[in-house]
């Protein structure tokens, strides 16, 4: 039995929070018995495949804590976040299963950088993936050490002992029994997992697989639940910052004689940051309303319809990132052939809530509430900014108001904390919604490219895909393709400067919605010129027996009629991979063929996950996929003129709403034997795509474009009956 | 200029020393502390600061302080009763009907003054009554279903 001591924590290595002192660390948490779970440890149990594929982007991450406390409630203190996808139960189920205890003595400790270990944030779909195996070997170790003491204590040997409900007992004389909580009293004890713990076998499990509700929804439900904006500290300021009219405009002159007849309006500039502070958020705003300033604007000859041509001409030599057989042969083998460009403009993030901090610097030390999905980059960012280090920033992440990737991007808590720092006062930035779209990190404008054909046996002969900044996820063919060549500009889905007017940065499954929406298209049209129907058409050219079993599930309760398109149904049907799950969504849509207008009906969405922690959470992610889809593929688009973005708010940026809502029908595929994959991203990446297939077979009108607006699919019908 | 403005907030008679033009949603989060209504758009356009006016859903970001003078305001932290959930509240947790959790409040707010005005809504009604409450998660489907089972819920409660 390893003893908590200097020497063991010396031992140990852990990363420790940079405050946290030895000292610091026994104070802070306590007695009890503590497993700590760290990155090799991950890249140990991670399977050899999973660790191929993501091995690059795998840095030093997924740590946590975990602690049996000496009343035997059980902590986790990691660094992921909570934004509504539901770790925040995912992750306490796969503890409370692996410990044998309720998963009310669970309680997650979340995105504080004194207290939780570090982490890359909370993006990608990794949290479950990744951060579950290490998380359950480490409650699994746990689980072993409490054992063993119980072992000592009863002086009965370990094969005997049993747990159940967080009491450990003799399977023999069932009288011998001891509790967590007993066992873990007066205890000091941290291991660091080094080991291939033994996890319990998924039949074994009582709470993952098992469908639960959210942990957090009644605190959300009563309004209690609090977010970066609703944190209160004594004489805080609210701040309202001066913005250019246009990315790239200078700052000519500034006028802030008028923020006098604002009562306890000041000004504060430090450096590029002009703000106005208030005691009050509207104050603020009424004051920075007084604020004259005229700008430099520079001229781009750039916007919304010539942005793809731009992205085209600047676009460096691409990268081969897949190539198999021989195009040329390929090209000789078929009978008909198909070139198409495909584009998709800019989309917004548009969390409901802005991007919001609060800062406070007391005794040097700054304190950090954000809304970020990074606390632990926000951190070394605010360190930078402020001149301090490290240890001497602590960032705090309460409840996220929805992220999408958006809010791994921290600008408005640097403001904060700069501010606080000028001031000496706590400051909350909260973003408007005009600031929110202006600094969004927006999914990037991307082409694609896509020349392919297809033999006399109604097999695709060639496939040369070639992606213009929609990155790598998702560019990969799938099919059974004997010739095929997959290309992509370097630089992924940011490119490089002057690449984008504005910022760009990762969307719910980064580039897989482009690349997604652009393949499935295509093989829609090959079906179409080679006289197939679009699911028999796939399942030709499928070998992949996950992809085929997805593919016939979704067609199936679908209730797929092979008919070939056009038929005038208005059924369409997509596939994809994300986040090593595999989804296929069959849609059923109307078009009014007067304006164009679509209204999609019917989402039937397949996926095959592996094994699903939380089926229910698994579900609610499936069913805000295909929702938020919707946006995207109908409605969703940034426009801009130069560095100025004309949509700014939801009036006439359009997100889903309750009046589109379609039925929506989700089957997770059973898979329970094989390792967690992604959830909280792969079905959106289809809707695009199976949308665009319903519309064909609808009114026999192809989209090459997304967002498919009724002024679009109205041109496109013309076009085709024309 | 600041002018007593008195009302009735969560069923507490409430007196205030207040500038009559400023919008409710910041007099809740800032004077008065309740910081369940949420800022989402500040434009009237997103819902998240959804109260109840005398049972009528409203926008806080666009609704004066002279507006509610000698009104009932109702906010989230005035559903429950004695901690006991409103049944709107409940239904939402029932069904999962949240995410994010941030439209929440203005969500529930807005369904709970549906269901004032009309006990018994059908599924379009619904849709279209909550139309212009925005959420980005993508929970609709489920606050649909949970604004029917409250429905259904408050009905008994009448009954009974």
């Amino acid at each position: 039995m390893t003893r908590f001591t200097n020497e063991i924590l010396e031992h140990l290595g852990i990363d420790l929070p940079s405050e946290v002192s030895r000292r610091r660390f026994l104070k802070v948490f306590g007695g009890g018995i503590i497993v700590t779970a760290s990155a090799s440890d991950l890249l140990a149990l991670q399977q050899s495949p999973a660790r191929r594929r993501f091995g690059r982007a795998l840095p030093d991450d997924f740590n946590a804590f975990l602690r049996i406390g000496e009343d035997g409630r059980v902590s986790c203190f990691t660094g992921k976040i909570e934004m509504g996808q539901g770790v925040v139960t995912s992750l306490a189920q796969m503890l409370a299963d692996e410990l044998e205890v309720s998963l009310d003595s669970v309680a997650m400790i979340m995105g504080d950088t004194d207290l939780c270990p570090w982490d890359m944030g909370t993006f990608g779909s990794m949290s479950t993936r990744f951060f579950g195996p290490p998380l359950r070997a480490a409650a699994a170790e746990a689980r072993e050490v409490l054992i063993e003491l119980a072992a000592e204590k009863l002086e009965v040997p370990r094969e005997q002992l049993s747990v159940t409900g967080g009491v450990i007992s003799s399977t023999v004389d069932p009288d011998k029994k001891l509790s967590y909580a007993e066992l873990a009293k007066g205890q000091n004890i941290a291991r660091r997992l080094d080991r291939k713990a033994v996890l319990e076998s998924v039949e074994k499990f009582t709470i993952v697989g098992r469908p639960v509700g959210r942990r957090d929804a009644i605190a959300k439900v009563m309004g209690e639940a609090e977010f970066a904006g609703d944190v209160r500290r004594e004489g805080m300021l609210y701040a309202r910052l001066l913005r250019p009219p246009a990315h790239g405009a200078e700052l000519a002159s500034v006028d802030a004689s008028g923020i006098e007849a604002v009562a306890g309006a000041t000004m504060v500039v430090d450096g590029d940051l002009i703000a106005v502070l208030h005691p009050t958020p509207d104050g603020a705003q009424r004051a920075l309303a007084e604020v004259e300033a005229k700008w430099k604007i520079p001229e781009l000859d750039l916007d919304h319809d010539s942005i793809f041509e731009h992205l085209l001409k600047v676009a460096p030599a691409g990268e081969t990132l897949d190539r198999g057989g021989d195009l040329d042969t390929g090209m000789s083998e078929s009978v008909v052939e198909a070139r198409h460009t495909y584009l998709d403009g800019y989309v917004a993030h548009a969390p409901i809530e802005t991007h919001t901090a609060v800062a406070e610097i007391v005794d040097g030390k700054c304190t950090i509430w954000a809304s970020t999905q990074t606390p632990f980059r926000l951190q070394t960012e605010a360190a930078e900014a402020l001149g301090l280090p490290e240890g001497k920033i602590r960032v705090k992440t309460p409840f996220v108001g929805g992220g999408f990737g958006g809010k791994t991007a921290n600008r408005q808590a640097i403001e904060a904390a700069r501010l606080a720092k000028r001031t000496g006062r706590p400051v909350q930035v909260a973003w408007s919604r005009d600031e929110e779209f202006f600094f969004d990190t927006f999914r990037p404008a991307a082409v694609v490219k896509i020349d392919a054909g297809v033999g006399e046996n109604g097999r695709i002969s060639y496939w040369d895909y070639t992606t213009y900044f929609a990155g790598s996820r998702g560019a990969e063919q799938f099919y059974d393709i004997p010739h095929h060549r997959t290309v992509a500009a370097p630089g992924g889905w940011r490119g490089g400067p002057g690449t984008h007017p504005f910022a760009t940065g990762a969307w719910r499954a980064p580039g897989n919605n482009t690349n997604t929406f652009a393949r499935e298209c295509h093989i829609d049209v090959l079906a179409a010129q080679a006289g197939k129907d679009p699911v028999d058409f796939r399942l030709r050219n499928l070998a992949d027996k996950k992809m085929r079993r997805v593919l016939e599930t979704t067609a199936r309760h679908f209730g797929w009629l092979e008919t070939g398109a056009p038929s005038g149904r208005g059924q369409g049907i997509a596939l994809g991979i994300d986040a090593g799950t595999y989804v296929g969504l069959a849609a059923e849509v109307d078009v009014d063929r007067a304006t164009g207008k679509v209204t999609v009906e019917r989402l039937v969405c397949a996926q095959d996950m592996g094994l699903a922690i939380n089926p229910q959470g698994a579900t609610i992610q499936m069913e805000g996929c295909l929702t938020m889809g919707l946006g995207y593929a109908l409605t969703e688009e940034i426009r801009f003129s130069g560095g100025q973005v004309f949509d700014t708010d939801f009036d006439t940026y359009e997100i889903p709403r309750f009046s589109w809502l379609p039925e929506i029908q989700t089957v997770i595929i059973d898979a329970t034997s094989d390792p967690p994959q992604g959830g909280g991203e792969p079905a959106i990446i289809v809707v695009g795509a199976a949308i665009a297939n319903a519309i064909y077979d609808a009114v026999g009108a192809r989209l090459y474009r997304m967002p498919m607006t009724a002024d679009r699919v109205r041109t496109a019908m013309v076009r085709s009956e024309g | 200029m600041t002018t007593t403005i008195r009302f009735s907030l969560n069923g507490t008679a409430t007196s205030l020393e207040v500038e009559e033009d400023r919008m409710l949603l910041w007099v809740l989060r800032t004077e008065l502390g309740l910081t369940g209504t949420k800022f989402g758009c500040g434009e009237g356009f997103c819902g998240s600061c959804t109260v109840l006016v005398d049972g009528k859903p409203e926008r806080s970001c666009q609704l004066p302080m002279s507006s509610v003078a000698g009104k009932k305001v109702t906010t989230i932290e005035g559903l429950a009763n004695n901690g006991e959930l409103h049944p709107v509240q409940a239904a939402f947790v029932e069904h999962d009907a949240l995410q994010c959790g941030f439209c929440t409040p203005g969500m529930i707010l807005a369904a709970y003054g549906l269901l004032l005005e009309n006990s018994k809504p059908t599924r379009q009604e619904i849709l279209q009554h909550m139309d212009d409450n925005l959420c980005r998660c993508g929970a609709h489907n489920r606050i649909v279903t949970a604004i029917e089972t409250a429905a259904a819920e408050m009905r008994k409660g009448e009954r009974s």
